[in-house]
């Protein structure tokens, strides 16, 4: 179920009616990481344990003795959380319970700095687990500082606007993508519909799943909380953020074409970019034109390639999760 | 059966019997063979589990206390570095209660690189909540990795087993291999009373206000408490079952001994032969063998030594400023005895970096300490001189 956006209408999605998380929980207001727990859980269901490594989630479950979801939660070390998902696995696998989904759920600091190497080991070992790293570009939870998925020109309290982030972000989809993984996929919590699907055809495939999914920050990112689905939209129309998937790290699919709306749109609604001049938005600009070119060849050069051979592992496919195409 | 086998042969062979769930692990000298028998068990079907190879011993860990958060009976192995590395998850793994086991060949840390024996890697890991238990031979560490699981399972606290690198990691002994029965018979499946468990959602691990906090860790400390009973205890049966009794410590010669020589690990088998020697000769000197060192047997040094006229205590370890470790542990124990009681109490360290402990040392420091002259409280033994003659030479020329 590809999305298109001519009939995408975000007023009519069609989502499922389980809960899996409790209304209570300690988010910020207008928190895309909460957005985004709530659409997971939704897509895999109570038959899940969600690990969960120094992150603002690690804050958002709730204190002791609380919990704000209704399926068993790990807290782990910082650096952990996909080994430690794979633990889960192995532990589930001894007794027998091999229905149970384990999902990793860690912020981009986890994921892409400190459980760089973690990661790693997990999906390269192919290792049963679905791993979402949400997004929201910089260290919110320790109050703004800059990582690794921190975007060209934004400030944070590390990268003070005097000095502002001059590297790109670092491209962890396709990182993931060389480790020849099954299943590596983006999504935005402004398309939980497309994020749904993913997940349930990440809960379908054995082996390592790894979903980049881009969440608004309105405290971290500097903007108004009423527009945290607006910007996470944004980030995808404008081409910042492309949804696409990526089979056995070969076969590309676009699920969403663009509007291409101006990045302008997007960044003037984020105090964190403010202080950017016409020339820094200009090669922005440019720097999205380039990443499509790049992403468009990897699509089309993964149409011509045949299926890797052994010991890459192939996708087990089942029909309600046929990959999109547009 | 009895088998020769190396020391880590016989961790494996004990981890087998005790049918660990889910080994997470990663190589490091000496302890490798440990991991590569347990991967042949696992491949070939001797041993039901999952193995998890995992690319740093920081991983290793987090793999075992997330599996044993799950429920699953866990073990890895490692040594010095690895350990080091390991060592937030070695305070995590205490703090989440989880009864895992961990097999550490003591060897030296660096620089300068060493991959020979000494204790300091294990006990830099003294204050994080964990069981440590010094083995003497193969025999005692096939059967403490089987006591270990029993005794981390009955009070939620993680263990880990010690063994010297090479003198007992490498060296072949004969060792009799419990049979499965008897070792079913002696420790049934793991059952938590706190998992990640779908029909009772929990989240494990969460923000503790300071409310709280110190409620947790004072039940570790209860439980470090309760654990001493439960080694004595689990000691005993498996005396019972095989023969083999095991106690906190244990005793050698010190019937009328008036100086007892403490050491804990493979320098105690060389330690046997030295006293036999010397009470030969009319010296009354007696042995006490450190085993169980967390929990710390306090009431069992102090009913063992207090009394006596001299204690020396041999330490294959160094806390830098102040003395070595047991000798600090010890000295601390026995200022609780009326003062007419303590013993005159001298530390020796010897044997850093695998350097061989002879039955000569010994006996050296055996007699300088009878005679009255070992004047610092500890000493250096065997080493250069301070200014090194050949290395300030060298830098000379």
């Amino acid at each position: 179920m590809a999305v298109d956006p001519k009939a995408y209408d975000p007023r009519n999605l069609h989502l499922p009616e389980l809960e899996v998380m409790h209304s209570g929980h300690l988010a910020c207001p207008g928190c895309g990481a909460a957005l985004g727990m709530r659409q997971a859980l939704k897509a895999l269901g109570d038959n899940t344990m969600v690990v969960i490594p120094a992150c603002c989630w690690a804050v958002i479950v709730g204190p002791y003795p609380y919990e704000a979801l209704k399926v068993p939660v790990l807290q782990v070390a910082f650096e952990t959380a996909a080994i430690s998902a794979a633990g889960v696995r192995a532990a589930l696998d001894a007794q027998g319970k091999h229905d149970t989904t384990v999902l990793a759920w860690a912020g981009d600091g986890g994921t892409f700095d400190i459980g760089f190497q973690s990661l790693s080991g997990a999906v390269e070992r192919n290792d049963d687990i679905i791993y979402v790293c949400y997004d929201n570009e910089a260290y919110m939870n320790t109050g703004i500082q800059r990582s690794s998925a921190t975007p060209y020109g934004a400030w944070t309290t590390t990268t003070p606007v005097e000095a502002p982030k001059a590297e790109p972000k670092k491209n962890m989809v396709e990182i993931m993508v060389e480790h020849r993984i099954p299943y590596t996929a983006t999504a935005s919590i402004a398309y939980p519909e497309d994020f749904i699907r993913k997940l349930r055809k990440a809960q379908s495939i054995r082996g390592a799943k790894f979903i980049h999914l881009w969440i608004s920050c309105p405290a971290g990112h500097k903007s108004e909380e009423r527009y945290s689905v607006k910007i996470a939209r944004l980030a995808v129309e404008t081409g910042i953020f492309p949804l696409y998937e990526v089979e056995n790290g070969v076969h590309y699919t676009i699920n969403h074409e663009p509007a291409f709306t101006d990045v302008a749109e997007y960044l003037r609604l984020q105090g964190r970019f403010r202080h950017l001049k016409d020339e820094d938005i200009e090669t922005i600009r440019r720097n999205i034109e380039w990443e499509w070119k790049r992403l468009r060849a990897k699509a089309e050069m993964g149409r011509t390639l045949p299926a890797p051979p052994p010991p890459v592992r192939a996708v087990v496919e089942e029909g309600e999760h046929e990959p999109s195409t547009e | 059966m009895r088998k020769v086998i190396k020391g880590n042969g016989a961790v494996a062979h004990g981890v087998r019997l005790a049918r660990a769930q889910v080994i997470s692990a990663y190589p490091i000298t000496p302890q490798t063979s440990i991991i590569e028998e347990l991967a042949s068990m696992v491949a070939e079907g001797e041993l039901d589990a999952r193995f998890i190879k995992v690319e740093s011993e920081h991983s290793a860990m987090a793999g075992c206390i997330a599996a044993s958060s799950a429920g699953a009976r866990a073990f890895t192995a490692t040594s010095a570095q690895g350990l080091a590395l390991m060592h937030e998850l070695i305070h995590w793994a205490a703090g989440a209660r989880l009864p895992i086991v961990l097999a550490n060949v003591n060897r030296a840390m660096a620089p300068g690189w060493s991959i020979w024996t000494d204790q300091n890697d294990s006990l830099s890991q003294r204050d994080t909540g964990w069981m440590q238990v010094y083995c003497e031979s193969s025999q005692e560490v096939v059967d403490s990795v089987i006591q270990a699981f029993k005794v981390s399972e009955r009070v939620l606290l993680p263990t880990i087993v010690v063994l010297d690198a090479f003198f007992l990691s490498h060296t072949y002994e004969d060792v009799e291999i419990p049979e499965q029965e008897l070792v079913d018979g002696f420790l049934p499946p793991l059952e938590l009373p706190q998992k990640l468990d779908l029909e009772h959602p929990a989240a494990l691990g969460n923000l503790v206000f300071p409310d709280r906090y110190m409620e947790f860790r004072r039940k570790m400390e209860l439980a470090q408490q309760h654990a001493l009973g439960v080694w004595e205890e689990v000691g005993r049966e498996w005396g019972e079952l095989t023969g083999r009794p095991y106690g906190l410590l244990e005793e050698y010669r010190t019937d009328g001994a008036e100086l007892v020589l403490v050491c804990a690990a493979t320098a105690a088998s060389t330690a046997r032969v030295v006293v036999d020697r010397m009470r030969d000769a009319g010296i009354p000197v007696g042995l006490v063998r450190l085993r169980v060192f967390r929990p710390f047997p306090a009431d069992a040094f102090r009913a063992v030594l207090g009394g006596r006229r001299k204690v020396l205590v041999l330490d294959r370890n160094c806390s830098f400023g102040h003395h070595g470790i047991f000798h600090q542990e010890i000295k601390s124990a026995l200022f609780e005895l009326p003062a007419a009681e303590q013993p005159e109490i001298r530390g020796v360290i010897a044997g850093l970096g695998g350097r061989d402990i002879t039955p000569e040392d010994i006996e050296d420091m055996l007699t300088r300490a009878w005679e009255g002259r070992l004047e610092e409280a500890t000493t250096w033994w065997d080493v250069l001189p301070a200014e090194d003659p050949v290395r300030a030479a060298s830098v000379r020329s």
